[in-house]
């Protein structure tokens, strides 16, 4: 489901249980699932992925001075 | 109010009586928490059968280590048999544990004496303290301002000196915000190491216990009798000349109060003066830390409290309840997303931990808030409070390390600030005999007596 469905979804659900206060909080949980999916940990059934985790382009946790 | 280890002294010197200094808490406790509202529940007449039994034994030559007598306040999340595990919720209205939680039991068979039950964010989920069925604990510095959360009651129970020392728990900071904001020491221990048993959960999987006190030296003590080692000695301090440390400055240090980051920076020029090498280390997925962390602490809190938003919602604060059914949103897919960050941060934070003793980076980028306050202006812009206090500290339940929050020294205003000391995984021995070793060097010269009550 992709995230614009989802906070329709969440959004008309909250307001069905009369609950409409949950709507900012709801975007905001929104935009850290675009954040979440965005990481370039995500695996891809096609194979690929954003960048290997520990491949040479990934900062893992290096000294930098 | 004096340490465990100078309560131990003086107990085994007959200078004073367990029974005399439980009642000197409880006489605290009886002038100031009508102000703070640190305690929910106070066990003064249990505390003082348990003390004159703590010095009986002690008179019989029965000794049972360095925690015989010592008066300290509990978390209202761990179950003592007998009395309610209220998690500051009106959802658990009636409940009375049948028996003590394995943590409670340990503490008992030290033989500590349990002055109470304290305050905290309902069910723990939250920073401030504000959401409770009992309403907002205090800051003993300043009671316009929180005291942290969610273990807000426990850290201001022993900076006012109603208590030795307290337990919390911890599943984003909640030992280590309210110890920072209270300027004590607040440890988490490695995940999985002190048993979650009997302890309302936040998060199955981040939720850790562990023990708020005065100095380093305390915490050790209180941390092995909640592993039911009670006698383990005191670590040595690790020699400051040639320790290792690491500054986790880019990102964690992005935005800071002026002050905070003053103390900060004050406390690694002393431990570099006394020969501590200090260098800097990045972790790279560090804006993903917050997404990681929402998801699986929403979800497994959800989890939990399912059945009852469904069947007594209006028994929760508004607050918690609204969080709790954003959880009950989160889809299985951006769950299983949020373990594999997890899985990355932990190899990051161990990669950073490298060749390193200990990171080190502030507890709390923002002195203790007003009660009330929804945001706060940090490093230039405005953040919301709740995101601001998470953010130094959550890495840490996300990935399992140890942490202690160290105090720093206070801002002109007479608040606490602090350093924070993470260790590698399943090594909290070695993290505390780094934090024992700095202690002194991070706390810096002694401030100014401030308001703080019985402080």
């Amino acid at each position: 489901m992709n995230i614009d469905a989802w906070l329709q979804a969440a959004i008309a659900d909250a307001e069905r249980r009369g609950l409409p206060e949950l709507k900012p909080i709801l975007e905001t949980l929104a935009r850290a699932t675009a954040a979440l999916r965005a990481a370039d940990f995500n695996e891809h059934a096609s194979g690929g992925r954003h960048a290997a985790v520990g491949s040479p382009q990934t900062s893992v946790g290096g000294r930098t001075s | 109010m004096m340490t465990i280890e100078q309560f131990g002294r003086r107990l085994r010197a007959r200078e004073l009586t367990a029974v005399r200094v439980t009642e000197e808490c409880l006489r605290r406790i009886e002038a100031d928490n009508s102000r703070l509202n640190a305690f929910i529940l106070v066990m003064a007449d249990e505390a003082v059968r348990q003390a004159r039994e703590a010095d009986k034994d002690l008179a019989a030559g029965h000794d049972r280590g360095p925690l015989h007598g010592v008066p300290i306040s509990i978390k209202d999340l761990f179950d003592i048999r007998g009395v309610p595990t209220t998690a500051a919720s009106r959802v658990r209205e009636g409940h009375v544990a049948e028996r003590d939680a394995p943590s409670m039991a340990h503490l008992r068979q030290a033989g500590a004496v349990f002055l109470g039950k304290t305050n905290l964010h309902e069910f723990a989920f939250g920073t401030t303290n504000e959401d409770s069925a009992f309403g907002p604990a205090r800051n003993p510095h300043d009671p316009t301002r929180s005291p942290g959360g969610s273990s807000g009651g426990s850290a201001a129970s022993v900076a006012a000196g109603m208590a030795l020392a307290t337990i919390g728990s911890d599943t984003g900071g909640s030992i280590r915000i309210p110890a920072a904001a209270c300027g004590i020491v607040g440890l988490k221990p490695s995940l999985g190491e002190v048993s979650t048993d009997g302890v309302v959960p936040l998060s199955r999987t981040m939720d850790h216990v562990g023990p708020l006190t005065q100095t380093v030296s305390d915490a050790c003590l209180v941390y092995h009798a909640l592993l039911g080692d009670a006698r383990s000695p005191l670590p040595a301090p690790m020699p400051l000349h040639g320790l290792r440390l690491a500054v986790l400055r880019k990102y964690f240090c992005d935005r800071l109060d002026d002050e905070v980051r003053a103390r900060f920076d004050e406390a690694l020029a002393r431990l570099r003066g006394a020969g501590v090498l200090i260098d800097e280390v990045e972790i790279g997925h560090a804006a993903d830390i917050a997404p990681v962390y929402l998801h699986i602490v929403l979800s497994d809190a959800a989890a939990f409290h399912a059945a009852t938003l469904d069947t007594m919602p209006e028994r929760y604060t508004p607050a918690v309840r609204a969080r709790l059914e954003m959880g009950r949103t989160v889809l299985a897919e951006d769950y299983v997303r949020a373990l594999k960050g997890r899985e990355v941060l932990r190899r990051e934070v161990d990669a950073a931990l490298g060749q390193h003793d200990a990171l080190a980076l502030p507890a709390l980028p923002i002195p203790a808030p007003p009660l009330g306050a929804t945001s706060v202006q940090v490093g230039g812009s405005s953040e919301p409070v709740r995101n601001a206090m998470l953010r130094l500290t959550q890495l840490f339940d996300v990935t399992g390390h140890p942490a202690i929050s160290v105090p720093a020294g206070r801002t002109s205003t007479g608040l606490p600030c602090s350093v924070q000391l993470v260790g590698c995984r399943m090594q909290t021995d070695a993290l505390l005999k780094v934090a024992l070793a700095c202690e002194a060097q991070i706390a810096g010269p002694p401030a100014p007596r401030s308001g703080t009550l019985g402080g």
